[in-house]
């Protein structure tokens, strides 16, 4: 399994799971409660994520580009 | 007529004024989009996809979901996420299958995967029923801004019908193309209204967002998390679950897929697409501020509170505002189901059938039932006892279960056969209509034990969409072993398809409706 499949499951295990652990009104966070603080977070990290597997990607495809040549 | 209807009536005419307009062929072209131009660049693939997703649901039922069960309402921020986490992997390969087979729909992907019309069929019999409730949900919001905004003096049964008479004269005066300034004007009105209110309502009201949801937790302690009945967090997550592996199942959502340039617009899309989900956050601040300063709304009156509070803080030309995102929010999404599920059953079900029909009677077919289906979700609405949010799960319970054939045929070429993969989705299908028609209210519950009685809470809570999925992806994977037989399934197809197809595209199809 390629590290760019870890990193698009982490969103999955936070708000699949995650959401077992996180689901209370406190502590506020950012004025929100905390289970919906969880999900907006995540919304966000899941785009950094993405990005980053992105990076990867293209690196890994240079890099095979490379090997042939 | 009062100044909110006013304003909403305005923007009904532009709509159908731009909509006119296209059709003479003077507008953006979104044949190419709806047909498959492939030729089109990242940001407006994300404009048109984003403009797709965003429909009433999350406009009045968000608030409401919120409204009547609080924290549940979380799960809608979650599921696109996890949705376009998948679509980083899942859309380029649906891209790569169908671009070199010049592939137009779901239904020709499913005959060309596992080489059998009939399950072209089954798949678009599938789509179709899925998007009635969808279609529905697009008319009770409808009927919810009209009877609203007319403070009542039109009822909500007329408001329906009105609403479904607006709808199906919005698709017969924009026919395919719909209008992309539409679209484009609804992704700004909705985008500015929103985040407007959502945060003017808080700070109007309570000072701040922290104020509100610590004022909210005064009165009623703990119903900004998830309540321990029903909607719990095993409702969540298994729904969650449903609604994410759904996502790109239906036919216009998967139809997207197919009009990018290259496969790397889907990769990057998958980056920025989480973070227009933040928009929904706005909504749902809305739906708590009606919590507390509009409360009182009746069990079947809860995806009225945005409208509700709206009216009670401002003025009426900018309800008309917020009334008017609400109809776009129904308009284009609705037209789009609408078309889309009439020329799926004229084309993939009929045809399907009667292989030999004319191209004028498959045309004639579907504009007869443009009407016909929009009566069928106005029957759907009147069955009663839904809110919007159980009417769109309704429609994921249904529409998912197309997720392991579509999605196993991509990983493991051969592993499922026609027979799994038909086995599977009528399983799944059967199980969801047993689940839907046993209630007291028709789809009026989302979870497992309004059918089976006594079952521990981490199982009566489940989804009854995912438990109709675990149940299609057991038989699809029994059946597909005993029938699988070394070559045959669905690599055939991939090297060669056997059957013949003669492409004609959807839109020159349905281009006179």
């Amino acid at each position: 399994m390629k590290v760019q499949h870890v990193l698009a499951g982490l969103p999955f295990l936070g708000i699949l799971v995650g959401m077992f652990f996180a689901n209370s009104v406190e502590p506020y966070v950012l004025g929100l409660p905390f289970a919906m603080f969880w999900v907006v977070m995540w919304v966000v990290v899941s785009a950094g994520l993405m990005a980053v597997v992105y990076r990867l990607d293209s690196r890994d495809r240079l890099r095979e580009r490379g090997d042939r040549s | 007529m009062n100044i909110a209807l006013l304003v909403i009536v305005l923007f009904l005419v532009l709509a159908v004024g731009l909509a006119l307009r296209a059709r003479r062929g003077r507008d953006m072209d979104l044949e190419q989009w709806t047909a498959g131009g492939r030729g089109f660049g990242a940001i407006f693939v994300f404009l048109l996809m984003a403009g797709e997703i965003y429909s009433t649901f999350t406009f009045l039922g968000g608030a409401g979901l919120v409204y009547g069960s609080g924290g549940a309402a979380y799960y809608i921020l979650g599921y696109g996420t996890l949705a376009y986490i998948l679509s980083y992997w899942l859309l380029p390969a649906v891209w790569r299958y169908c671009t070199p087979r010049k592939l137009l729909s779901q239904a020709d992907f499913f005959v060309a995967r596992y080489d059998s019309r009939s399950l072209g069929v089954i798949v678009s019999l599938v789509a179709v029923a899925a998007m009635i409730p969808y279609l529905a949900l697009q008319l009770k919001g409808l009927g919810i801004i009209v009877s609203q905004t007319s403070s009542g003096t039109i009822s909500s049964t007329a408001a329906v019908w009105i609403g479904a008479f607006v709808l199906s004269m919005y698709v017969v005066a924009s026919g395919i193309h719909g209008s992309a300034w539409t679209a484009a004007i609804k992704d700004v009105l909705t985008l500015s209204v929103v985040v407007f209110i959502g945060l003017y309502l808080p700070i109007h009201y309570f000072g701040s967002i922290g104020a509100m949801f610590h004022q909210i937790d005064a009165s009623k302690p703990g119903f900004a998390a998830l309540k321990g009945d029903q909607l719990s967090p095993v409702w969540f997550s298994s729904t969650v679950l449903l609604t994410a592996l759904g996502f790109y199942m239906w036919p216009h959502t998967f139809g997207s897929a197919l009009t990018a340039r290259n496969e790397d617009v889907f990769r990057r899309n998958a980056i920025f697409m989480p973070l227009y989900q933040l928009l929904i956050a706005f909504v749902l601040l809305v739906g708590f501020v009606a919590v507390l300063k509009l409360p009182g709304l009746g069990e079947g009156e809860t995806d009225g509170a945005l409208l509700g509070i709206s009216q009670q803080a401002f003025p009426g030309w900018f309800v008309g505002l917020i009334g008017s995102a609400g109809m776009l929010c129904a308009l284009v999404p609705g037209s789009m189901l609408l078309i889309a599920s009439a020329t799926i059953v004229s084309r993939n079900i009929y045809r399907g059938l009667n292989p030999t029909a004319s191209d004028a009677t498959v045309t004639n077919l579907t504009k007869l039932l443009v009407p016909v289906i929009a009566l069928g979700a106005v029957a759907f609405v009147f069955a009663g006892g839904q809110t919007i949010v159980t009417l769109l799960l309704l429609g994921y319970a249904l529409v998912t279960q197309l997720f392991p054939a579509l999605v196993l045929s991509l990983v493991r070429p051969g592993w499922v056969t026609k027979a799994g993969a038909i086995s599977g989705i009528v399983v799944g299908l059967a199980i969801v209509a047993a689940m839907t028609f046993s209630g007291a209210t028709p789809g009026s519950s989302t979870t497992l034990d309004t059918l089976v009685g006594g079952l521990p809470s981490f199982l009566a809570d489940l989804n009854l969409g995912v438990v109709a999925l675990v149940a299609n992806f057991a038989v699809t994977a029994l059946v597909s072993t005993a029938t699988r037989s070394g070559d045959e399934g669905a690599r055939v197809a991939e090297d060669e398809p056997r059957f013949s197809r003669v492409p004609e595209p959807a839109a020159e199809r349905a281009r006179t409706v």
